[in-house]
């Protein structure tokens, strides 16, 4: 904390003081609307109960199926969640204010992002255990999953902030926001999901969480940059 | 320093015109030969017999399919880092020819997947990922659509593209990281060509066809968002065609 802090006094307007108080900021707004959040969650647990009975009550093919469904739940979770991110700041002029500001955006952004996750996808690696639970999975496939969930769900917030700024104030937003962003959420689908198949048959899962980790880097330098770029695009 | 003249749209909207029937003409005669090499020379094979000859349409769309998002997301990089407009237009105007390539890569591969694996579509790593390349082409088209003012359309879809051009290296490598049902390349730059060279000649020929067919597309399709977006400019009324066509 000191160490950052002195960091931080080299240049007046520091990232990581920025970083705070976005997060902070942002973790304040969502405490106060906890419905909103809880409406969130119940969705992703509704969708995840969907698929047994549309399919099948079957155990195998629930233990088979268990790892993706909460997945793509997760994925849509996410997905809906989005649009919330910066919208309503940029429809009461905060989003301006904030891009005014000498702070670095970039780490203001990635406060916003950071908060997000905390709030939408912390909840969800929670709950999914227990949903698991539901499906069958046994410990090891629980464990896998619950942990690329872990390291997923953040990939999520920060490909999904891209496309956030990018459909700001846009016709169609919402849906737009989904044929932008659910491509790019392929990759981490298919390594999250994978981790816990692997796990199923035998194998190792540290492939596919390995590849979910350089994502997560990859995410984690580029998104916020990516972001406050669609920021500023939105708001000339 | 002369090239540099035709970074302004008024400058490159003649060379444009004047290059576009040159490659359309290169374009019809590589087809032509391309085509008739493919389907009237090249043995049949002995293994998968006629239904390979479909890979004279399918590895040149493929290639192009890939090829043209890199392109795109070149000119995203020099859009987003000079605002220069001609840039973001040239990457408005290969989406469209990125997408039907990707599209004609898809239906090919189907076609040829149904008599030589038994199935239209498998889920395996190449194919999904080009899947998701016709998605990003599509969701680089829908963002333009969606916002009205050209030159916020022309950053936020650099971004995008410049964001989704991590998906191809992944379509390309993606036979070698994982063993799935598409074979590897035949055809590789550091090996030995896999297959007979008159086949491996029919598809260069078809190769250099999807190229120039592209190239003149793009130019002329360039040439109809420059008259959209500068209509209000001197030089475009001056122009023959319009003056011409208003008399």
């Amino acid at each position: 904390m000191s160490a950052t802090a002195t960091t931080a006094t080299e240049s007046p307007y520091g990232a990581f003081g920025a970083l705070r108080w976005a997060v902070a900021r942002d973790l304040k707004l969502a405490l106060r609307s906890r419905a909103e959040l809880g409406v969130q969650l119940l969705f992703y647990v509704i969708v995840v109960t969907l698929f047994p009975l549309a399919s099948s009550p079957e155990k195998t093919l629930l233990a088979t199926m268990g790892p993706g469904v909460l997945w793509v739940a997760a994925l849509l979770a996410s997905l809906l969640s989005l649009p919330r991110l910066f919208a309503s700041d940029f429809a009461d002029g905060t989003l301006e204010q904030i891009a005014l500001s000498p702070y670095p955006m970039p780490a203001l952004v990635f406060g916003k992002i950071l908060a997000h996750w905390l709030t939408t996808g912390l909840p969800i690696v929670v709950l999914a255990p227990l949903l698991g639970l539901q499906y069958g999975l046994d410990v090891p496939a629980l464990t896998v999953v619950t942990l690329s969930l872990l390291i997923g769900t953040p990939i999520l917030s920060l490909l999904g902030a891209i496309g956030a700024s990018l459909t700001l104030g846009v016709r169609g937003g919402g849906s737009l926001l989904a044929l932008l962003i659910l491509p790019l959420y392929v990759p981490v689908l298919i390594f999250g999901a994978g981790a816990a198949d692997a796990v199923r048959a035998g194998l190792s899962a540290s492939a596919n969480l390995s590849l979910l980790g350089a994502g997560l880097l990859l995410a984690f330098v580029g998104a916020p940059f990516a972001t406050a770029a669609g920021i500023r695009i939105a708001l000339d | 320093m002369s090239l540099y003249r035709y970074s302004s749209p008024a400058a490159f909207y003649p060379l444009a015109g004047m290059m576009a029937p040159w490659f359309a003409g290169a374009a019809l005669l590589c087809t032509v030969a391309g085509l008739w090499i493919g389907f009237g020379i090249a043995p049949t094979d002995f293994q998968q017999g006629e239904a390979y000859r479909i890979i004279f349409i399918h590895v040149p769309s493929a290639w192009m399919s890939m090829f043209v998002y890199l392109v795109m997301g070149f000119w995203s990089v020099l859009a987003l880092s000079f605002n220069t407009r001609l840039s973001a237009m040239m990457a408005q105007a290969l989406a469209p020819t990125g997408a039907i390539m990707t599209f004609v890569a898809l239906w090919t591969g189907a076609l040829w997947g149904r008599p030589t694996w038994g199935t239209y579509w498998a889920w395996d790593a190449r194919m999904t990922s080009e899947l998701i390349l016709l998605f990003l082409y599509f969701g680089v088209m829908a963002l333009r659509s969606a916002i009205d003012d050209p030159r916020r359309a022309d950053r936020a879809c650099a971004v995008l593209t410049i964001v989704g051009s991590v998906n191809i290296p992944i379509i390309y490598f993606s036979v070698q990281w994982w063993n799935t049902l598409h074979q590897g390349a035949s055809v590789s730059l550091t090996a030995a060509p896999k297959m007979a060279s008159i086949m491996l000649l029919g598809m260069l020929v078809m190769s250099f066809a999807a190229w120039f067919y592209a190239i003149a597309v793009v130019l002329w399709r360039v040439q109809a968002i420059i008259l959209e977006r500068e209509r209000g400019a001197a030089w475009v009324a001056e122009l023959p065609k319009l003056r011409s066509a208003v008399a």
